[in-house]
């Protein structure tokens, strides 16, 4: 027996076998590795520079005050307390219209359309929309929400707006959750006289909520830093109040951030990066808790 | 969409599609007003070439290394990253570009405006590279094992493998990647609304002002328009425009994608 023919007849990787076989690399080989994984830290560089700079900034402003008060002409005395609430009610709202919709959606063409030529084009149509840029759902609100609609400035024309930019995003992700429930379930389902929308509700949905669920709370996320559309219908008033209703006008953190950093004055400058770490945490707490959540579920999910 | 073709027919009423696309002068508010609307797409333009050459080969390069050379821990370290890269929000990379690259750039090259085209296009290029790289990464790995065993049976080293086997297999899902990423930089808008400026300007030159499509939307949207008037109606021809690029460039990056699904099912 070979070397080589005993290094196969392990477990060996065959791969790193066959790399081992073939020599030592020459240095051009070397150079381009030393390359590629350069460019690729330079990533995680990009990252700790960004992160160190903006938390270096915002340090000196970030306070429980500063969580609690109103946005002023004066740099020391304001805060973001609308904004942070603007972007809770926006949110919420935004999570109504969208999830029944999104899941609605997915439910009815992965379990009940047929593959008929409309719903291929219904289907191309979703994933082509995914890709729009947001500021064009923004000019869309605008038309739509704001004008036709007479919904005015108002939470609710930003949830709709919001609603319309990340639905697409909820449908793929909802879709491909149900695509990897098991036949089997289905089945099983059925062989025991369970009708189709019993077994959707009963089986299937729950068998694929994790992916679900982890999808949303990535489009809300997404939704969350999201500051164009909201520019375009309007959002941008200087707003130092929390709305009560959906039909209140609103601000959110990231237009606050937009409203700070175009300031000339550099003392806003400071108080844009301070509103960027709290929406930075929230951010990642929402990621933390998508995490958690698919854990949770993933204990649960039928074998 | 129909709301978009509805008020984009309303501005085409006033102003004649050669005006539109055959005059150079782009100045919707002034007097006498301007509609020529190739310095807005001149902005454009060079967010997407700037951001490109930042982006295309970076996020390539990235996704060579993370797919084929990285140890299993070093990927475990290397995505996330990525993915947190890829999820900061864009107004924060504006703010990034505004009060850091700018700056940086002042120090390089002083004739640099405070507004400038470079610093936003460097940035939209740091936000688009996650995306490449995560999409020539599956593309990679898309590639069967074989393939690369049958390689080095040959006596191939990596580097060889990697760019005259993997490389030509994914080349489809790569090409796909980069008109995904062309696509997203021609949308972005805070990144530019916030360091590139607000002058519409037919320039050679990345460091002065200009003023993109999407910055456009976002200023007239910002000044208190009036419902039909001809600055609104602007609003929604410059939207179409923008939807039709986007559009058709996604739409090329599926066909793509699609036709190499096929190759190794």
């Amino acid at each position: 027996m070979s070397e080589d023919s005993r290094r196969f007849a392990t477990k060996q990787d065959p791969t790193k076998a066959l790399l081992r076989r073939n020599g030592r690399a020459p240095w051009l080989e070397l150079v381009f590795h030393g390359l590629c994984a350069a460019v690729a830290w330079s990533a995680l560089v990009v990252l700790a520079v960004l992160l160190f700079y903006v938390t270096k900034r915002g340090w000196s402003v970030l306070s429980w005050q500063f969580l609690t008060h109103a946005p002023s002409r004066f740099a020391h005395k304001a805060g973001v307390y609308p904004a942070l609430m603007g972007s809770l009610w926006l949110i919420g709202l935004t999570i109504l219209i969208s999830v029944p919709l999104g899941v609605g959606a997915a439910i009815y063409l992965e379990e009940f359309a047929r593959p008929t030529r409309w719903n291929r084009f219904l289907e191309l149509n979703i994933a082509n929309l995914a890709g729009v840029p947001s500021i064009i759902y923004g000019v869309l609100g605008l038309g739509v929400f704001v004008r036709w609609l007479q919904l005015g400035r108002s939470v609710l024309a930003g949830a709709l707006t919001m609603s319309l930019l990340i639905l697409p995003v909820v449908i793929i992700a909802a879709r491909e959750a149900i695509r990897a429930v098991p036949d089997s379930i289905r089945q099983g389902a059925y062989a025991l006289g369970a009708t189709r929308w019993q077994t959707v509700r009963d089986h299937v949905l729950p068998a694929a909520m994790p992916g679900i669920l982890t999808g949303l709370i990535l489009s809300v996320a997404r939704a969350l830093g999201e500051t164009a559309p909201l520019v375009t219908i309007g959002a941008l008033t200087y707003v130092v109040f929390v709305p009560h209703s959906p039909l209140d006008p609103f601000t959110v953190l990231p237009i606050q951030i937009y409203n700070w950093a175009s300031d000339y004055r550099r003392e806003f400058h400071d108080l844009a990066a301070g509103a960027i770490v709290v929406l930075l945490a929230v951010l990642l707490s929402i990621n933390a808790v998508a995490v958690v959540i698919r854990h949770r579920f993933e204990k649960y999910r039928p074998r | 969409m129909l709301i978009l073709l509805w008020e984009s027919a309303l501005f085409f009423r006033q102003v004649s599609l050669k005006e539109f696309l055959g005059t150079t002068r782009w100045a919707p508010t002034f007097q006498p007003p301007g509609f020529g609307v190739w310095p807005l797409v001149c902005g454009t333009l060079w967010i997407v070439i700037g951001s490109a050459l930042v982006a295309l080969p970076a996020g390539l390069v990235t996704a060579i290394y993370l797919s084929e050379y990285a140890h299993r821990r070093t990927r475990a370290v290397l995505k996330p990253v990525l993915e947190v890269l890829a999820g900061i929000p864009t107004v924060v990379y504006g703010y990034f570009a505004l009060t850091f690259i700018t700056p940086g750039l002042q120090k390089l090259f002083p004739q640099t405006e405070a507004y400038n085209a470079a610093s936003a296009a460097i940035t939209v290029g740091i936000m688009i590279l996650p995306m490449v790289a995560s999409i020539c990464d599956d593309a990679f790995q898309a590639v069967p094992v074989a393939l690369r065993q049958g390689a080095y049976a040959l006596g191939a080293h990596r580097r060889q493998v990697v760019l005259r086997v993997v490389l030509p297999a994914a080349l489809s899902g790569v090409m796909a990647s980069y008109v995904l990423a062309l696509s997203r930089a021609v949308g972005e808008t805070m990144i530019v609304t916030l360091a590139a400026g607000a002058r519409p300007n037919l320039t050679l030159n990345p460091l002065e002002t200009i003023q993109t499509m999407t910055a456009f939307i976002v200023q007239v949207s910002l000044g208190d328009t009036p419902a039909g008037s001809i600055a609104y109606h602007t609003l929604y021809a410059v939207g179409l425009l923008l939807f039709l690029i986007t559009f058709s460039l996604n739409f090329v990056a599926q066909r793509i994608l699609r036709r190499y699904r096929e190759k190794y099912q």
